[in-house]
């Protein structure tokens, strides 16, 4: 479902060029959940982007759903794909009720039944309807959040993008979050592109994951190797450390080590 | 504790000035710090944050606060007039908050803003602050104290911030620090380190230590005592190493709730929150004769 060959990103030009992302490749079968994992500044959230359309590939090409995809994509190529921010704070528009939030993908889409579509999503993301007409620094941020998969989901996607969905979130919400977006993937048969910098969330939702270190993949591995702890890259292991709650001993450990975050 | 503890919150209740009467945020806490790391851990809203801010008294105007007693050591923090209040805050407590970005100056170098916290406590000549910065910046562990002391808060990393916010909030060697979510947005290899150093600098000082999170496994890896709140409530407290054994519902949700690496799980449990609680008898009180 999602086909990334070579793909590099670049930011500037002359000297000042930086590519964030480096000929990355990695398929994701049709309802997979992919995840994407590394520290911030490692080039996930820019891969996203580029899945999504909203990054230029300097090369390498994108294919979705078996058509190659480039920046400029015709309605029926953006529906296809949609995406949910990290921040549910500065992604949905504060001036606009949540219906309004929901309606104008449709409206853009040239969708029928806006009512009914609205009413469904409400349903499926467990919002009330008493929710439909409030502004959005009126909910909580486990329920923006809520609005913003609604919003996701509702041109009716096959891939969705999610981009630290929980970050900004409470632990018990993120449970809510997660147990949902499971759900929705299974209900809908989505194919999912989760980033994240936390390896038990990503290891959580997805069955293939791939560790990111400066703007490349350095490894790739099944979630079931991951439990295992057989992780082969020494940055895979400093983050399966990290992780583990050895916080303490754990950082002890590593500190030792030229991992390649403390080399930098 | 044999020299009785560094901090003394008894019955704490505030209330926040709503539309439609006031707003309760903490519902009588009470709970002591010796030279000890306790963590206070709760949800958005459980009243966590209002904690740090009654103890140095930053809560706005409007806020009503009461308490049977809220002392450092000898000093009630209650009764201490705003002056008395401006040399204790930094200097005999200090805070630091989740993100350095917003807590720093960002047109002043870092270095400088380190400096100035010391020469205002101490009174000392300029050369003698750069000094004292220079050696801070060492103590928490930054490579080339010299290059990062001209940078400005835009030019260093969000780790680097906060060890910065760290380094400023320690120099004039406080009793007690309050790190509200020091690492929440940092990565996670971040998160750890800079947790390493924060243990490794107040045990050198021999400083009591009030972390407040959302995460209870973060606290627990972390502190000797964990308080748990709810809605203003404290539902348990109880010492780090025996978290297993937490017999509130509450505790145990926030336990549960989180993703683990090393076993699958279908769903995550989630967290089932019952306003009755608030009505059980104080079980703080209980928690800090321990």
């Amino acid at each position: 479902m999602i086909e990334v060959h070579e793909a590099t990103v670049a930011y500037g030009d002359g000297s000042g060029r930086i590519e964030a992302v480096r000929s990355v490749s990695f398929n994701a079968a049709a309802g997979e959940i992919f995840g994407l994992v590394g520290e911030s500044g490692c080039g996930k959230s820019t891969l996203l982007r580029a899945v999504a359309g909203l990054a230029p590939l300097a090369k390498g090409h994108i294919v979705l759903a078996g058509r190659e995809v480039g920046i400029s994509r015709t309605r029926q190529e953006r529906r296809l794909v949609q995406m949910v921010f990290q921040d549910p704070y500065g992604s949905l528009n504060p001036t606009h009720t949540v219906d309004k939030i929901l309606s104008e993908p449709l409206a853009i889409q040239g969708l029928d039944a806006i009512d009914r579509r609205v009413i469904q999503a409400f349903q499926e993301v467990g919002l009330g309807g008493q929710h439909r007409y409030r502004y959005p620094h009126q909910l909580s941020g486990g329920q923006r959040q809520r609005v913003a998969i609604a919003r996701a989901l509702i041109t009716e996607p096959r891939i969705l993008l999610l981009d630290e969905p929980t970050s900004a979130l409470d632990l018990s919400v993120q449970a809510e979050i997660l147990n949902l977006l499971k759900r929705i993937g299974r209900a809908h048969g989505l194919t999912m592109l989760m980033v994240s910098h936390d390896l038990a969330v990503i290891a959580h939702m997805c069955t293939r994951i791939a560790v990111m270190y400066q703007g490349e993949i350095v490894e790739m591995l099944e979630v079931q190797r991951l439990r295992r702890g057989e992780a082969d890259h020494p940055y895979t292991r400093m983050l399966l450390d990290a992780s583990l709650e050895k916080t303490r001993q754990g950082e002890r450990d590593t500190e030792g080590t030229s991992s390649p975050s403390l080399t930098r | 504790m044999s020299e009785g503890p560094l901090l003394t919150v008894e019955d704490l209740r505030v209330a926040y000035r709503g539309r439609s009467g006031p707003v309760p945020a903490l519902r009588g806490v009470s709970f002591i710090v010796g030279r000890e790391r306790v963590g206070i851990v709760g949800e958005s809203g459980s009243g966590k944050s209002t904690i740090g801010l009654t103890i140095l008294r930053l809560l706005p105007q409007s806020a009503l606060v009461s308490a049977k007693r809220l002392c450092l050591l000898d000093t009630d923090l209650m009764a201490a007039s705003e002056r008395a209040m401006r040399s204790i805050r930094g200097r005999r407590i200090s805070m630091v908050l989740q993100d350095p970005k917003y807590s720093l100056n960002p047109v002043i170098t870092v270095g400088r803003q380190i400096a100035e916290s010391y020469k205002v406590h101490s009174g000392a000549s300029t050369r003698e602050a750069r000094r004292r910065a220079l050696e801070m910046l060492e103590a928490v562990r930054i490579r080339d104290p010299e290059r990062v002391f001209d940078l400005y808060p835009h030019e260093v990393s969000g780790g680097m911030g906060q060890r910065v916010m760290i380094a400023m909030m320690l120099i004039p060697e406080p009793e007690l620090l309050i790190a509200d979510e020091p690492t929440s947005a940092l990565d996670v290899t971040v998160q750890a380190q800079l947790l390493v150093l924060i243990d490794e600098l107040i045990r050198r000082r021999r400083m009591g230590l009030i972390l407040i999170s959302h995460n209870i496994n973060l606290v627990a890896s972390f502190c000797d005592r964990v308080v748990v709140l709810y809605a203003g409530r404290i539902m348990e407290s109880l010492k780090a190493s025996e978290l297993a054994l937490a017999r509130h519902p509450y505790t145990q949700g926030l336990l549960a709730c989180r993703p683990l690496i090393d076993r699958a799980q279908p769903e995550l449990p989630q967290l089932t929150r019952d306003p009755s609680w608030l009505d059980a008898p104080d079980e703080s009180r209980r928690g800090t004769g321990a």
